[in-house]
């Protein structure tokens, strides 16, 4: 199979796509024993959007997405074991116990959350992109959001000023074909949801996200344009999650032969053929990556088993930067 | 000392900051070409330029999420509403985001963002154009919020608001945007949070903030004709509540009246009485009384209007009441 990237980037989609599918069916797992709880939206299926576009990426690009964050946190770069950590809501996790599964923020690797409101993060996504041009910068923020989100009047709104002031954003929507059990073609006579930029004059595309390449393309494109200049992109990726919306929905509004076709498409297989067929690595170092793998999940596990829980004084902590804040307690 | 309209006291405010922290900039519908809706950043755009006063469309929740976003990201934005009406479309943005951004990242970003603008009724302009929210904001952990028509407090507490490390609500009144106070040409500031005594007085105090200040400063002057010593305190900052101010004064009154022009239901002076009940139970002589806005929407017609905000003759009559005078 002849392919215009090489060996190293295909181990690193496959390694780290393997990383964010082990972790979040471990999560699941454990959300199964009530170690994790609330909220939690599995990214399952969806691999290559996050891996396809980390590699599209420099390490200094902003990101920021909606709830179901934790292959894109991941991904960019915040260590599991503080993911894990926070999904039990412990002290050492990537918001200290403070977000959960839906709010996981890191500034260190400039991923400005997991945000629970659908489409609001699509203007927070243009206003980070607003500072960077505001302070001259030539860093891009990619903004993620999903098919159901595509229908609030955010991204109208947004979408008109980002080409307006040429902002240097690339708006991703993660169309899975669902938001909740509604189907997309349930929520609009718009099924190409790309096209929706048209009317801001956007440049607008539809991508496969099955395919790390094409994901990876299709971003590196985007991105090039807004960090010379060319102002905002509208990337709609097409996608699937194998999983229900959350751990409560048994997603039975979808069929078993729909689930199948898109279990067929399984990034993490078809990335891993790639490898073998250009004989890019051997069966021993597959098997050396998938126990790197397992290993690093165990240890997440253990990480967050073993850290404490928040200080119960930390409940009037982080509500302001103003340490002196005078709280009415009673 | 000279003599400023808090328009131009609030303008100061913003070209102070502006000129020392390049990371700031305004935002909002008409704020530079047309010198803003009601002329507060005029002249600014000539000093700015368009990279720091930004035009937008009528898209405030779409410009309110911008300014979030941005504020997460190393700018102090100042977003301002037409008026705050109009921020019912960005109420998002404010309380879901702005307020949360600190918690929900472990403290790790932050949200220094100003939402300025108009609050309250102007005239006779019906529903939709009069209302006033500061009690919406002032319920949320995470933000704070400040109301003011004071020339020369309006300007040390929007530097102190821009400065601040937290996202700030800042409202301001169209009808009193003209309105003249004294205004040192020195720069300084005034801390959020801490009322403020306009009169001293010793037989009831009066509590009040934004445009009803005008009414407890007039209600006093009539009380003072007959002999009833009123002290005036302006909130100035909502949140957090300066209510120790309040308690001290009571103490000595004996006596609270508060004038506001929220709706009555979980008011700001639903606060204070609470928060006076429990400091000060047994220096009261009277019960606590209020006026607020009518518990109704605000109607066009004049005498409609009348009957709807408070006035000096209603708070004149309840300050005799809570005296325990006839008539
Ligand atoms: C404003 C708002 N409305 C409703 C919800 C409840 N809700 C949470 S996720 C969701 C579906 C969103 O679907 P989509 O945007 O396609 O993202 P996906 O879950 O597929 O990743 C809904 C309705 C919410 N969180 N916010
Ligand atoms: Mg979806």
């Amino acid at each position: 199979m002849h392919s215009q990237f090489g060996k190293e980037i295909y181990l690193y989609w496959y390694e780290t796509m393997l990383l964010l599918r082990k972790f979040e069916e471990k999560a699941g797992q454990l959300y199964g024993m009530q170690k994790i709880r609330g909220f939690c939206h599995l990214y399952i299926g969806q691999e290559a959007v996050a891996v396809g576009t980390i590699s599209a990426l420099r390490d200094d690009d902003n990101m920021i997405t909606a709830y179901r964050d934790h292959a894109l946190a991941i991904a960019k770069g915040i260590p599991a074991k503080e993911c894990m950590a926070e999904l039990y809501g412990k002290a050492t996790g990537c918001t200290k116990g403070k977000g959960g599964s839906m709010h996981f923020f890191s500034k260190e690797k400039r991923f400005f959350g997991g945000h629970g409101i659908v489409g609001a993060q699509i203007g927070l996504g243009a206003g980070i992109a607003f500072a960077e041009q505001y302070q001259g910068t030539d860093r891009v923020t990619i903004c993620y959001f999903g098919d159901g989100a595509a229908r609030q009047g955010m991204l109208h709104e947004v979408m008109n000023m980002a080409v307006l002031w040429q902002l240097p954003v690339v708006f991703v929507c993660e169309n899975n074909h669902y938001a909740m059990g509604t189907s997309v073609v349930r929520t609009s006579k718009v099924l190409d949801i790309y096209r929706l930029a048209d009317a801001y004059d956007m440049p607008g595309d539809s991508v496969d996200g099955m395919s790390c390449e094409e994901v990876h393309k299709g971003v590196e494109r985007a991105v090039r344009r807004a960090r010379e200049g060319g102002g905002p992109t509208f990337l709609e990726i097409k996608t699937y999650r194998f999983r229900g919306h959350s751990m409560s929905d048994p997603a039975k509004y979808r069929t078993k032969e729909e689930l199948e076709e898109y279990k067929e498409k399984d990034p993490i297989n078809t990335t891993l053929s790639t490898i073998m067929a250009n004989n890019w690595a051997t069966q021993e170092e597959i098997e050396q990556i998938n126990e790197k793998v397992r290993l690093e999940v165990e240890e997440s596990v253990k990480f967050a088993e073993e850290s404490p829980f928040p200080d119960d004084d930390e409940l009037y902590k982080d509500i302001y930067m103003d340490a002196n804040y005078p709280f009415i307690t009673d | 000392m000279r003599t400023i309209a808090l328009r131009q006291a609030l303008r100061e405010a913003m070209e102070e900051e502006m000129r020392i922290d390049s990371s700031v900039f305004l935002m909002g519908e008409e704020v530079a070409q047309y010198n803003g809706a009601y002329k507060v950043s005029q002249g600014m755009l000539t000093e700015f330029g368009p990279k720091r006063i930004v035009d937008t469309p009528i898209s405030e929740l779409g410009f309110a999420a911008i300014g979030v976003g941005a504020a997460m990201n190393n700018t102090k934005p100042i977003i301002e509403f037409m008026t705050w009406n109009f921020a019912e479309l960005a109420i998002d943005q404010i309380v879901n985001h702005a307020a949360k951004i600190v918690s929900m990242s472990g403290g790790q970003f932050s949200c220094p963002i100003v939402f300025r603008g108009p609050n309250g009724s102007a005239g006779q302009l019906a529903a939709q154009h009069s209302q006033a929210f500061e009690n919406w904001y002032a319920n949320v952990p995470g933000l704070k919020v400040i109301s003011t028509i004071n020339p020369y407090d309006a300007k040390g507490l929007l530097k102190s608001a821009i400065r601040d490390a937290d996202p700030v609500v800042f409202m301001e009144s169209e009808t009193a945007y003209g309105d003249l106070g004294e205004v040192p040409e020195e720069t300084y500031l005034i801390p959020i949070g801490k009322a403020s005594i306009k009169k001293e007085g010793t037989d009831v105090t009066i509590v009040s903030y934004n445009k009803m200040m005008k009414v407890a400063m007039d209600a006093a002057t009539e009380l003072a004709k007959e002999n009833i010593n009123a002290e005036v305190i302006d909130l100035r900052t909502i949140r957090p509540l300066d209510w120790q101010t309040i308690v001290e004064s009571v103490k000595k009154t004996n006596r609270l009246v508060i004038v506001e022009e929220q709706w009555p239901f979980g008011s700001i002076s639903s606060e204070i009485t609470y928060r006076t009940q429990k400091e000060a139970f047994d220096f009261l002589d009277a019960p606590i009384r209020r006026i607020c806005s009518a518990d109704a929407n605000m109607h066009y017609a004049h005498n409609l209007v009348a009957g709807y905000l408070p006035d000096v003759p209603k708070t004149v009559k309840l300050v005799k009441e809570v005296m325990y005078m006839k008539k």
